[in-house]
């Protein structure tokens, strides 16, 4: 059984990360990934080590990746919504400008945006909102010079939640959109 | 994508085997306006033909037709010697007991190990039989049969088709863990069709209650499936760039309403089943997501942010004529139209609480259904007398079937775990 869904899990992503590489750090205060905020990875038989280049072409990643230094922005990876709102505060635009950046300079590297939302409303309302918050990034990124082959916008909806829970602090952690790059999700 | 594939359906497989616990559990509150009383007798012999849970026949169908709201079974004392459906009634001893309505019957075993059942329903007011059936049953069909018996009843005392032969789907979140459940309507015979870690959503019969569409998101991303209840493999229908969701069946079966991004912003789109023939429906820049045909086929009712909240609206199956449904409200979403055609079921915020409202669609007038704060995905029974819908109680996901009219409510719930995602499937001919 387990064997099977690491089969299935490494033939899904075939353009994945699969080592243990840390997750990045997210921004102090913000973000939580502690272990079992994510669901979805808990009980998941640990992927295995494929070989495959997560970084498109480059080396796998090293300390000195950018994308993995807490000191750098582009360890930033998440923009915040209000409830039923999909446009991008000017807080979150350095950061877009960072990764828009990065990956015009590294042009084999690609990026998936996620757009997730709060649990209310209906969960697939909430899909197409995730979707408009994932694509309103995309959007930016490529304005920014960005080419559309190195991004997908998709959207998780309610179904990924951050942090659990009925109240505001938890829905406002869950309205974002998430830039990851391979190996990230 | 075949190996995938292949892989999937093994999974399937072996999750099919490994089902059957910790089925849904059901609590009944409030009480329709006029209840039918109903005595029941125990069928004679009956002890002999138990279920697997240890319940009669008889204590099945009372089950059965009370949790319609409709009907008040009785108590039956042990009656020497037990009528049967052969026996003369006394009408005025049942009269005296308060029953406008009987069932008597019988079990007796077959040389051939089956069993045969037989009943009779008599109207008590007017001293008369209405009618009886026969059915020959093997031990593993009693609960079915029980199901049957009721829906007669309920069809003639009534005037409507039962619904307790019918089926439901939902989603169960044990954990990081995420089922998607198939059960009889009284929550008995839980069989899971799909168990995965990554989310599972919206599913929806096929009219011939033979297939399930979902949304699966065991892929990273939401992607449209369809798969036929007995056969433990998954089709893909929709896996275009970005997401792909919110399957409804059109009345004849012959395609699918989705939602899908492939274009940008969500819009709505026909598909074959098979995957075959996208073609788009919507235009819009904005929203277009939870398709719903009316059961005559001619339109389809839907959620929109184009007038700038999200609203229902309603075009022809072709795309044509959009006009706007709701006006009431700056979130009105997941339009379920009723069986008839007459009502709309659908979800809409008031003072923050997100409720499931019903508007008839001939008087434009909207009663309130639900009162919870979280209630969300409204589902017809077949018969148009109750609504499934999610909410959140204590915490936890639990489903709810309120009577059309808002008077009963039963709330199912699973043990250590979130229930949510309900769709009633269609009547069984």
């Amino acid at each position: 059984m387990r064997a099977l869904w690491t089969l299935i899990i490494a033939s899904a992503l075939t353009a994945c990360a699969t080592t243990e590489t840390p997750q990045t750090q997210p921004p102090a205060g913000v973000e939580d990934r502690a272990p079992g905020t994510a669901p979805g990875t808990q009980g998941v038989p640990p992927k295995p080590v494929t070989g495959v280049d997560l970084t498109g072409g480059k080396p796998a990643a090293s300390l000195a990746d950018p994308l993995r230094d807490p000191s750098s922005i582009l360890s930033q990876r998440s923009v915040y919504y209000d409830f039923d709102r999909y446009d991008i505060k000017d807080d979150y635009k350095p950061m877009i400008e960072a990764h828009a950046r990065y990956l015009r300079e590294n042009g084999g590297v690609k990026m998936l945006i996620q757009g997730n939302t709060d649990e209310r409303g209906s969960r697939e309302y909430n899909i197409a909102l995730g979707q408009r918050r994932a694509e309103g990034v995309k959007r930016m990124m490529m304005l920014l010079g960005t080419r559309e082959e190195q991004l997908e916008a998709v959207s998780l909806g309610e179904e990924k939640p951050k942090e659990v829970g009925h109240m505001e602090e938890a829905w406002a952690r869950n309205r974002r959109s998430d830039m990851r790059y391979p190996g990230e999700y | 994508m075949s190996p995938m594939r292949n892989l999937l359906a093994a999974i399937l497989v072996l999750f099919a085997a490994c089902s059957a616990h910790a089925q849904l559990s059901i609590e009944i509150t409030g009480a329709g306006a006029q209840r039918i009383p109903i005595a029941i007798a125990p069928l004679a012999g009956e002890a002999a033909l138990l279920d697997a849970s240890g319940a009669t026949l008889s204590a099945i169908v009372r089950a059965d037709l009370e949790r319609s709201g409709l009907f008040r079974g009785l108590e039956v004392p042990r009656l020497v010697p037990q009528p049967t459906e052969s026996s003369s009634v006394n009408y005025a001893e049942w009269r005296s007991r308060l029953a406008d309505a009987l069932v008597l019957g019988s079990v007796a075993g077959r040389p051939d190990g089956r069993f045969e059942v037989r009943f009779r329903l008599y109207d008590v007011l007017k001293q008369s039989a209405i009618g009886g059936v026969a059915y020959t049953l093997s031990r593993d069909q009693v609960r079915a049969t029980a199901h049957r018996i009721a829906d007669y009843v309920y069809e003639k005392l009534t005037g409507e088709k039962g619904v307790f032969s019918t089926r439901i789907a939902y989603v169960v979140k044990r954990g990081e863990r995420f089922e998607l459940q198939v059960a009889d309507a009284d929550g008995a015979n839980e069989q899971a069709m799909l168990v995965s870690n990554e989310p599972i959503i919206s599913p929806a019969w096929s009219p011939d209650g033979r297939r399930i569409a979902y949304v699966s998101f065991q892929n990273k991303k939401p992607i449209v499936y369809v798969q036929d209840i007995v056969v433990p493999k998954q089709l893909i229908v929709a896996n275009f760039k970005g997401s792909n969701s919110a399957p409804a069946w059109s009345p004849d079966g012959s395609s699918l309403a989705v939602a899908l991004t492939r274009d940008g912003n969500s819009q709505i789109y026909l598909i074959n089943p098979d995957g075959s023939n996208p073609r788009r429906l919507t235009r819009t820049a904005g929203i277009d997501t939870e398709p719903a045909f009316s059961p005559d086929g001619r339109w389809i009712y839907f959620t929109s942010d184009r007038g700038g909240s999200p609203q229902i609206y309603r075009m022809s199956a072709t795309g044509a004529e959009a006009q706007r449904i709701t006006f009431e409200g700056g979130y009105n979403v997941s339009p379920r139209v009723s069986p008839d055609g007459n009502s709309l079921a659908y979800v809409t915020r008031n003072s923050g609480k997100f409720q499931v409202a019903l508007l008839d669609l001939g008087t434009r007038q909207v009663q309130m259904l639900s009162d919870s704060d979280l209630d969300e995905s409204p589902s017809f029974a077949p018969n148009g007398r109750q609504i499934l819908l999610a909410t959140i109680v204590g915490g936890r996901g639990v489903l709810t079937a309120v009577s059309a009219d808002g008077r009963v409510k039963q709330r199912l719930t699973v043990s250590a775990g979130d229930v949510r995602e309900p769709a009633w499937g269609p009547l069984i001919p």
